[in-house]
C-alpha cells in the first residue's frame, strides 16, 4: 500500500521532471532506487548524533526540512550516541548507493576505516557540527559546522559593546561558567575568549573564577552559588552556553543582586529560554551558535554532488545579538 | 585519665570519623573565603554558604537515606537518578499543560503524579528483586538505563521550562528564613528514624540484610520488606527528583540526577553502612551526604582548576574512607602511640575492636 504511494508519488515526481519539492515521506527509505530511476534526484544518507537537547532536535529538524524543500530524498537515522550504530548507518548507506553521505561524528577518533570504504565506493562524505580526526585528510570533503573558538572571541568582542553599554567603569571581574570538561566547545570556546582579552585587555579584565557547570542549569546555579560566596566582587559573568547562563541568574537573584546590571552576563548559543530571558533584561548579550544549517548543509551536498569544489571547513552563518534586539528576534527563536 | 577514657568513646562512636572529615573540609574553606560561615538576611531569607550547601545538597540527603534502608537489606539501587529524572520530567510536563501554572491543585496533582510514578519503578524493582530473586545490581539496572530513555520520550528531548510560582517553594523557595527543602528532608528524616527506631521496622530491615532465608525461617515476610525497601527508595529519590526540577524550574531529562546513585552510594558508605547489609546509620548517611556536598561547595570556593576536580574529590573520598577503616587507624595512629608512649606498649592495636551498637 505504502509502497504504491511512494511509486506513484515518484512517478509524478518523474513527470513533472522532479522540481516540485513531492517527494514522499520524510526519514523514509522511500522504493524508488536511490534515484536512479529519477533522474536527478539526489539522495543523502545523514547520521546524527542523538536526540540530548534542544539545539540537536533543532539541528535534526533543519536537515530534514531543508531536504524537504531541495527535494533531496534523505535517509536520516539517529545513532543515540554510539559510534558503532554511526558506523553501521555509514555502512548502510554505502550498501544503498546515496550519491552523498553526510554525519555529525559522535567523538572524534575511529573513523578512517568507514570512511576509506565510503572513499572506495565514491561516496563524497560530509561532515556536519563536529570534526574528525583522520590519518588522511582526503576521506571527507568538507565540515559544515560552527567554529567554536570564534564563537568565544565574539564573546569577548560583544563584552566589550556590553560594559561599555552599562557604563562599567574600572575592573572587570569574570566569572567564567566552562562547558563539560574536555569537550570540544568548551575548550575552544574558552581559547577563543582568553585570546580577545589577553590582547586587548590585559590590564582591565579577568578572569576571577572559572569552573565547569556541565552545561546544565542545575550545574551553573549551583558553581555560580559557591561563586557568589568566594568572589562577592564579581560583576561579569561568561556562560559557555544560555542554559548555565539561565541557571546562574537564579543563583545571582537569591544573592539579593540584579543579574543583567550587578552583573553583566553574556552566553553563547541562542536557545530560546536563553532569548525569553534576554528579553526580560537579564542576559545582556548572546553569541549564537545556529542549529539551522540545514539549507547550507543542502548547497554543500548539491555542489559536491555536481564535482564542484569546497571549503575545507564551511562556517554556520551565525549572528550576536544584543539586549535591544531581543525582544524582534525571541519569536524567531525555533528551539 | 577520665578524658582520655572519654575521647576514646567518642573516636570509638560510628559518626565520629564522619563529622571529623565534615569539619575538617568546613574549616578549609576559611582562608580561602573568611566569612564563609557569616549568614546574612537577603530579600527576607538567609543566605550563606552553609545556607547554600543544605539547599544544595538536599536531594542527595534524601536519595541517599532511600538508599540506606536498600543496602542494609543486602541490596542497591542504581536505577534511583532515573527516577529522579522520571519525576521530574512527568511533574513538569504536565505543569506545563495547564493553562494556569500557579494554580496550587494543579501542581498538588502533578507532584501526585510525578511521584506515583517513582512508587511504580520502585514496585518494579522490588518485583524483580525479591519476587524474581534477580540480583539487585542487575535488577535496578535496568531502570538506571531505560528510565533515562522514558523520561527523555516525556520531554520530547526537550528541556521543560516552567513558570509555577508553588512549585518552586519545594526546591528553591524559603519559608521562616530557611530554604523549604531542608523542611522536607526535615520530616522524611524525622519519619524515616520513627519508622526505623521506634519500631521493630528497623530490626527487621536489618535482619532481612543480614540472612534473608533465616529471616523468613522465623516469620519474617523478608520478600514484603524488600519491596517495602526499594518503593521507600524510590519515593526518596522521586521527592528528591521534584526538588532538583523545581530548584531550577525546569525538568531535564539527559542531566538531572545524572550519576546520583554513585554519590549516594558513597554518601551511605561514608556515613558507616556496610555494603554487606544488615547495620544501618541514618545519620552517618545525612553526615556522608553533607560531607560530599561540602566537597563539591570546596572544589567551587577554593578555585580547583576544572581539570582536576575529579582527582581532588578522589584524594579527600580516599582520605575519609581509610579514616573510616579500623584496621588503617591502628596501623598508623596505633604505632603513632607506640612511639609516643613507649610506657603502654600496643595498648591501642591489641585492643579488640568494640562491638558496633546499632544506632
Amino acid at each position: 500500500m505504502l509502497n504504491r504511494r511512494n511509486f506513484l508519488t515518484a512517478a509524478i515526481g518523474v513527470a513533472a521532471a522532479g522540481t516540485l519539492a513531492a517527494c514522499a515521506k520524510e526519514d523514509d527509505s522511500s522504493s524508488d532506487s536511490a534515484g536512479s530511476g529519477g533522474g536527478k534526484k539526489i539522495t543523502l544518507g545523514f547520521s546524527q548524533v542523538g536526540s540530548e537537547s534542544g539545539w540537536r532536535t533543532a539541528n535534526s529538524e533543519s536537515v530534514k526540512s531543508a531536504a524537504k524543500e531541495a527535494g533531496y530524498t534523505l535517509k536520516f537515522s539517529d545513532a543515540q550516541q554510539k559510534q558503532e550504530n554511526q558506523i553501521s548507518a555509514i555502512r548502510n548507506y554505502i550498501a544503498q548507493k546515496v550519491d552523498v553521505i553526510a554525519f555529525s561524528p559522535v567523538v572524534v577518533t575511529g573513523w578512517d576505516a568507514v570512511l576509506k570504504e565510503a572513499k572506495a565506493a565514491k561516496i563524497p562524505v560530509v561532515l556536519t557540527d563536529r570534526s574528525v580526526e583522520t590519518s588522511d585528510d582526503s576521506l571527507y570533503v568538507t565540515l559544515v559546522g560552527s567554529d567554536f573558538t570564534d564563537e568565544g572571541r565574539r564573546a569577548a568582542k560583544i563584552l566589550e559593546k556590553v560594559i561599555e553599554k552599562a557604563g562599567l567603569k574600572g575592573n572587570v571581574k569574570i566569572a567564567q561558567l566552562e562547558g563539560t570538561t574536555g569537550a570540544a566547545p568548551a575548550i575552544e570556546r574558552a581559547k577563543g575568549f582568553k585570546e580577545v582579552m589577553d590582547a586587548e585587555h590585559k590590564d582591565d579584565w579577568k578572569i576571577v573564577v572559572s569552573q565547569t557547570g556541565d552545561f546544565t542549569r542545575a550545574g551553573g546555579k549551583q558553581v555560580m552559588a559557591a561563586f557568589l560566596q568566594s568572589n562577592p566582587d564579581i560583576n561579569v559573568l561568561f556562560a559557555h552556553n544560555d542554559d548555565m547562563a539561565i541557571g546562574a541568574i537564579q543563583s545571582i537573584e537569591a544573592a539579593g543582586k540584579k543579574p543583567g546590571k550587578d552583573i553583566l552576563i553574556v552566553s553563547i548559543d541562542g536557545v530560546k529560554d536563553g532569548f525569553v530571558a534576554m528579553s526580560e533584561g537579564k542576559i545582556n548579550a548572546i553569541v549564537e551558535c545556529n542549529p539551522l544549517l540545514g539549507p547550507q548543509l543542502m548547497e554543500v551536498v548539491k555542489t559536491v554532488h555536481d564535482g564542484g569544489t569546497v571549503e575545507r571547513w564551511i562556517k554556520t552563518k551565525e549572528g550576536d545579538f544584543m539586549q535591544d534586539q531581543a525582544k524582534a528576534a525571541l519569536p524567531t527563536r525555533k528551539y | 585519665m577520665t578524658t582520655t577514657t572519654r575521647w576514646r568513646a567518642l573516636t570509638r562512636h560510628n559518626l565520629f570519623w564522619p563529622v571529623a572529615v565534615l569539619v575538617a573540609l568546613l574549616l578549609v574553606n576559611i582562608p580561602f573565603t573568611p566569612d564563609f560561615f557569616a549568614i546574612h538576611m537577603t530579600d527576607g531569607h538567609l543566605y550563606g554558604s552553609l545556607v547554600s550547601i543544605v539547599l544544595f545538597g538536599s536531594p542527595l540527603i534524601l536519595v541517599a537515606v532511600g538508599m540506606t534502608l536498600v543496602i542494609a537489606t543486602g541490596g542497591i539501587d542504581l536505577s534511583v537518578g532515573a527516577v529522579v529524572a522520571i519525576t521530574g520530567a512527568l511533574t513538569c510536563s504536565y505543569i506545563s499543560d495547564q493553562k494556569d501554572q500557579d494554580a496550587l491543585a494543579g501542581v498538588l496533582l502533578a507532584m501526585g503524579l510525578g511521584l506515583l510514578a517513582a512508587v511504580v519503578c520502585g514496585l518494579w524493582n522490588g518485583f524483580l528483586v525479591a519476587r524474581m530473586g534477580i540480583q539487585p545490581i542487575i535488577a535496578t539496572l535496568i531502570i538506571m538505563v531505560a528510565g533515562r530513555g522514558v523520561a527523555q520520550l516525556i520531554t520530547d528531548g526537550q528541556i521543560i521550562t516552567i513558570n509555577s510560582e508553588p512549585y518552586k517553594l519545594i526546591g528553591g523557595g524559603y519559608w521562616l528564613t530557611l530554604p523549604f527543602s531542608i523542611f522536607v528532608v526535615a520530616a522524611v528524616v524525622a519519619v524515616t528514624v520513627a519508622l526505623t527506631r521506634r519500631t521493630a521496622l528497623g530490626l527487621l530491615v536489618e535482619s532481612v540484610g543480614g540472612n534473608a532465608e533465616a529471616s523468613r525461617l522465623v516469620g519474617i515476610r523478608s520478600m514484603r520488606i524488600k519491596i517495602m525497601v526499594y518503593v521507600f527508595c524510590a519515593l526518596c529519590a522521586g521527592i528528591a527528583g521534584l526538588m532538583i526540577s523545581s530548584n531550577t524550574s525546569a525538568a531535564d531529562g539527559n542531566n538531572a540526577g545524572l550519576w546520583i546513585e554513585l554519590d549516594a552510594i558513597l554518601a551511605v558508605v561514608i556515613g558507616g553502612t556496610s555494603l554487606l547489609g544488615g547495620r544501618f546509620s541514618i545519620g552517618g548517611t545525612v553526615v556522608g551526604a553533607l560531607v560530599i556536598q561540602t566537597l563539591t561547595t570546596t572544589i567551587y570556593t577554593i578555585g580547583v582548576p576544572t581539570q582536576t576536580n575529579l582527582v581532588f574529590k578522589a584524594a579527600v573520598v580516599i582520605v575519609v574512607c581509610l579514616l573510616q577503616s579500623p584496621k588503617f587507624r591502628a596501623k598508623v595512629f596505633g604505632a603513632r602511640a607506640k612511639t609516643t608512649a613507649p610506657a603502654t606498649p600496643a595498648a591501642a592495636p591489641a585492643e579488640p575492636a568494640p562491638k558496633m551498637e546499632v544506632s
